[in-house]
């Protein structure tokens, strides 16, 4: 395998676009933009730029901020302010950061927020994390979109009227106070035009795993290709561009028949195709990483890719609907489907992606993923009769990640799914 | 035996029979009783008695179900009432009840309504998404609309149509049920020793899953013995116990509490059963709005509602001095996300303005409270010493 990462022109173009963001919150003493603090799951980005506001995204920082070895100390900073060392380790990541000066991730100050903009979809640790914020941002205005959860395994016109009513009579006035910019239905039509499209380039990459060898990694490469889509750039014309790139350059290495890059260069062999549930552990992500590209396996598909939005099944924004769509947006994104729907979802993946396994990461601080996961597998264990395994980490708190535990369980997993493999091959003789 | 302990003895057993014989014995009574089971923290029990029906409180397994079957569904970082609701589920406890209602409080009660859909549980489980939204227009027709959901789930169970009057007849008795609890914390917050917080949440938690008609009665009772000069006074300080509004804490732990010497005079352990402060309108020609006007308006703060416009420490405040306490206990279950991510906010605040308090957390099959008496005792010990000094601020 060659040590050397190659840089993609797609690459490229979504550093410009980060770094683009990250310049434009430094100067937004100049520039006068709005800040507004959001999360990525049922995120209003359409809405946002329509506002001309910058976004800032808490849990991105906190990711990064455990990529980059700081999310330790500011996790202590915050538990040296009672907070719990059971709680959500996003929380405690920002709120460490915050006490210690909200310096982020790239070095520079991340400005205060003019809004903080919840759009409550499918966590409610969410709904505490800006109860916390407000106190220590009185001045910034608070919008709530309350999501409906789909108890039911569906979207009810009450619910999407419940929530464009909420758009139309709070949401949208309050942007157009903090903002001083007048909502605009054109422009937002226009923007949602531009966020179907990424939408569809997106649902084409991840795809594209179902070919043999699968060109990506769905999981550990698909977190950087969801990006742009989930920190505000869907809506425009550079992400359309980003995802056209990204996906002609996976085409590329389909019909060159290669398997995934990984940071140790290309995978040699795919041995293993598995579907992953929860989100990764950032702390320790290359080494995690690593531990599934150097016994052959790749991740054909996952759920984390989908709490920023599911598009698998055929969902988009629609320009000719606008509010409506964004509430339905937001009620479809992965955290906020029921148990059932998410089983159905993954055994739908695992079936049509041909996976051999199904992984669960376990993170001992989000509940919204955690609670029920133990029942989904076995359901799925029992419905498919696909192998399964279990593994245990956290987001952003390194206490939380034992390399030699979650090393251990894998390669027993991975034997187990070569004696299948086996028998199976043998079988078929 | 006195009434007023007959009746704590018979509330002690009804609260913490996990067969929920009592109501198996009422739906048996007569033909289309339905029982509905809900989990913490608030759902309006009125829609499900005016359908006929017998609100059912589950609240865990507490200290009296060994897990055998329900750890395997979660994690051991995960509060421990979802794993005693499933093994008691699955030991075909609740094998008599129609449906199961799951009111939003936290992402695990959301999601064990899914693994209850997954099994087929009941006829039917709702998911109650109480609104965030507090415009009545919006949030409250949003609201209606859950009710209205529940309604029709209990109509498909027993074909019973519900009038307008069935609605504000049931708002009628537990407007009256709410009334007489917030008498008879009057009264303990005056005279906390003629009924310990022991004694008095046996009396509340069988309202849960008894009759409202029959709790009413008993609420009575226990009203008039203790206006009555009962019991001795004792050297305590007057506490509020906060956050433990879902996973109940083992009677045990409730009664060190008071042992360690406080009288705990206001407490969430069933926030529900109070949720609504005052009255709602029994005379409505649309009582369900009238039902979600007043959550939206007229509820107590809790740890599932965003608060940003009412804040909840000003609120905790607010109850504290109303109930002339000298300090507050904080109470979290063990991984419970919304009392732990609620306490930073509580106790940052209440440094600031010198209210005295102490922290633990507890699970609710852990019988074992020798430190958490301790800390107890010796926060009392300090208020008693320093009354008139600022605080000193205690954190376990
Ligand atoms: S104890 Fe807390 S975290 Fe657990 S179910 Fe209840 S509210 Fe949710």
């Amino acid at each position: 395998m060659s040590k050397e990462a190659i840089k993609e022109k797609s690459m490229i173009l979504q550093k410009e676009m980060v770094e683009g963001l990250f310049n434009e919150l430094d100067r937004v003493q100049e520039t006068g933009k709005k800040v507004c603090y959001t999360f990525v799951p049922g995120n209003l980005s359409e809405l946002i730029r329509c506002f001309d506001m910058l976004p800032v995204y808490p849990e991105i920082n906190a990711l990064q901020n455990a990529m980059r070895k700081k999310s330790a100390g500011y996790i202590k900073e915050a538990e040296r302010h009672a907070h719990s060392e059971d709680v959500c380790t996003y929380v405690k990541c920002d709120i460490g950061m915050m006490i210690k000066g909200n310096v982020g991730p790239t070095g520079s100050k991340i400005p205060d927020p003019d809004v903080l903009l919840l759009s409550y979809t499918g966590c409610f640790t969410f709904m505490k994390w800006f109860e916390t914020l407000k106190r220590s941002y009185p001045n910034a205005e608070v919008i709530m979109l309350h999501t409906p959860y789909q108890e039911n395994g569906e979207m009810t016109p009450e619910m999407t009227a419940y929530m464009v009513q909420q758009l139309e009579q709070e949401v949208i006035p309050k942007m157009e106070k903090v903002s001083g910019v007048k909502f605009d239905p054109e422009k937002l039509k226009k923007i949602l035009g531009l966020a179907r499209e990424a939408q569809d380039w997106i649902a084409r990459i991840f795809e594209t795993t179902k070919h043999r060898p699968s060109p990506i990694d769905a999981y550990f490469a698909g977190v950087y290709y969801i990006g742009p889509i989930n920190i505000g750039f869907r809506g425009t014309p550079e992400a359309v561009a980003y995802y056209k790139e990204l996906y002609n350059e996976i085409m590329e290495r389909v019909l060159q028949g290669l398997g995934p890059i990984t940071p140790e260069g290309e995978m040699p062999e795919e041995k293993y195709r598995l579907v992953v549930e929860g989100p990764p552990n950032w702390t320790n992500f290359r080494e995690f990483w690593k531990i599934f590209y150097d016994m052959g396996a790749v991740i054909v598909a996952s759920s984390y890719t989908k709490v920023g939005g599911v598009y698998d099944l055929g969902w988009r924004h629609d320009p000719d609907r606008p509010l409506e769509s964004l509430a339905e947006y937001c009620m479809n994104c992965y955290t906020n489907l029921n148990i059932p729907q998410r089983i159905s979802l993954l055994s739908k993946l695992i079936k049509e992606y041909h996976a051999d396994g199904y992984v669960t990461n376990s993170i001992k601080s989000c509940n919204s993923f955690s609670a029920g996961q133990l029942a989904m597998m076995r359901e799925i264990e029992d419905k498919l009769e696909v192998p399964v395994g279990f593994i245990e980490s956290d987001l952003v708190d390194p206490r939380y990640f034992s390399y030699s535990n979650i090393k251990n369980r894998l390669e027993s997993y991975f034997q187990m799914l070569a004696q299948r493999k086996f028998i199976h091959e043998t079988q078929n003789a | 035996m006195s009434n007023l302990d007959s009746i704590i003895q018979s509330c002690k057993e009804a609260a913490f029979d996990l067969d929920f014989k009592r109501a198996k014995a009422w739906k048996e009574g007569a033909p289309g009783r339905t029982l509905v089971g809900y989990l913490p923290i608030y759902m309006p029990r009125e829609i499900v008695h005016a359908a006929g029906g017998l609100p059912v409180g589950i609240f865990g397994g507490g200290d009296r179900k060994p897990i055998v079957k329900g750890d395997a569904y979660y994690q051991s970082y995960i509060c421990h009432i979802p794993r005693s609701v499933m093994e008691m589920v699955l030991d075909h406890q609740m094998d008599h009840f129609d449906g199961f209602v799951f009111p939003s409080i936290c992402d695990v009660i959301r999601n064990l309504s899914g693994m209850f859909k997954q099994h087929g549980f009941g006829r039917f489980v709702k998911y109650l998404d109480l609104p965030q939204n507090f415009v009545p227009e919006i949030g409250g027709r949003f609201y209606v609309h859950e009710m209205e959901h529940i309604l029709r789930y209990l109509r498909e169970v027993n074909g019973k149509e519900v009038t307008t009057e069935d609605l504000n007849h049931s708002i009628r008795l537990y407007n009256r049920n709410r009334e007489l609890i917030e008498q008879i914390y009057d009264l303990r917050e005056e005279f906390p020793w003629r009924l310990s917080l022991e004694e008095w949440y046996y009396v509340l938690r069988a309202g849960t899953v008894i009759p409202v008609e029959e709790h009413n009665e008993m609420l009575h009772v226990v009203l008039e013995a203790i206006r009555q000069p009962i019991g001795t006074p004792q050297d305590r300080v007057k506490v509020v116990l906060s956050g433990a509004f879902c996973e109940q804490p083992a009677i045990g732990l409730i009664r060190a509490i008071e042992d360690a010497g406080c009288y705990v005079v206001e407490d969430d352990l069933m926030l529900g059963s109070r949720m609504i402060l005052g009255p709602i309108d029994d005379q409505s020609d649309d009582p369900l709005e009238a039902i979600a006007l007043a959550y939206l308006t007229r509820s107590r703060y809790s740890s599932s509602i965003y608060d940003v416009h009412q804040p909840k420490e000003d609120r905790l405040e607010a109850l504290v001095r109303q109930r002339n306490a000298s300090g507050v206990i904080f109470a979290s279950a063990s991984f419970c996300d919304p009392s732990l991510l609620d306490a930073p906010i509580f106790q940052n605040a209440f440094n600031v303005r010198g209210l005295r308090y102490i922290a633990f957390q507890y699970s609710e099959n852990i019988n074992q409270f020798k430190v958490i008496k301790e800390q107890v005792g010796a926060f009392a010990d300090s208020i008693k010493l320093w009354e008139d000094e600022p605080a000193e601020v205690s954190i376990a």
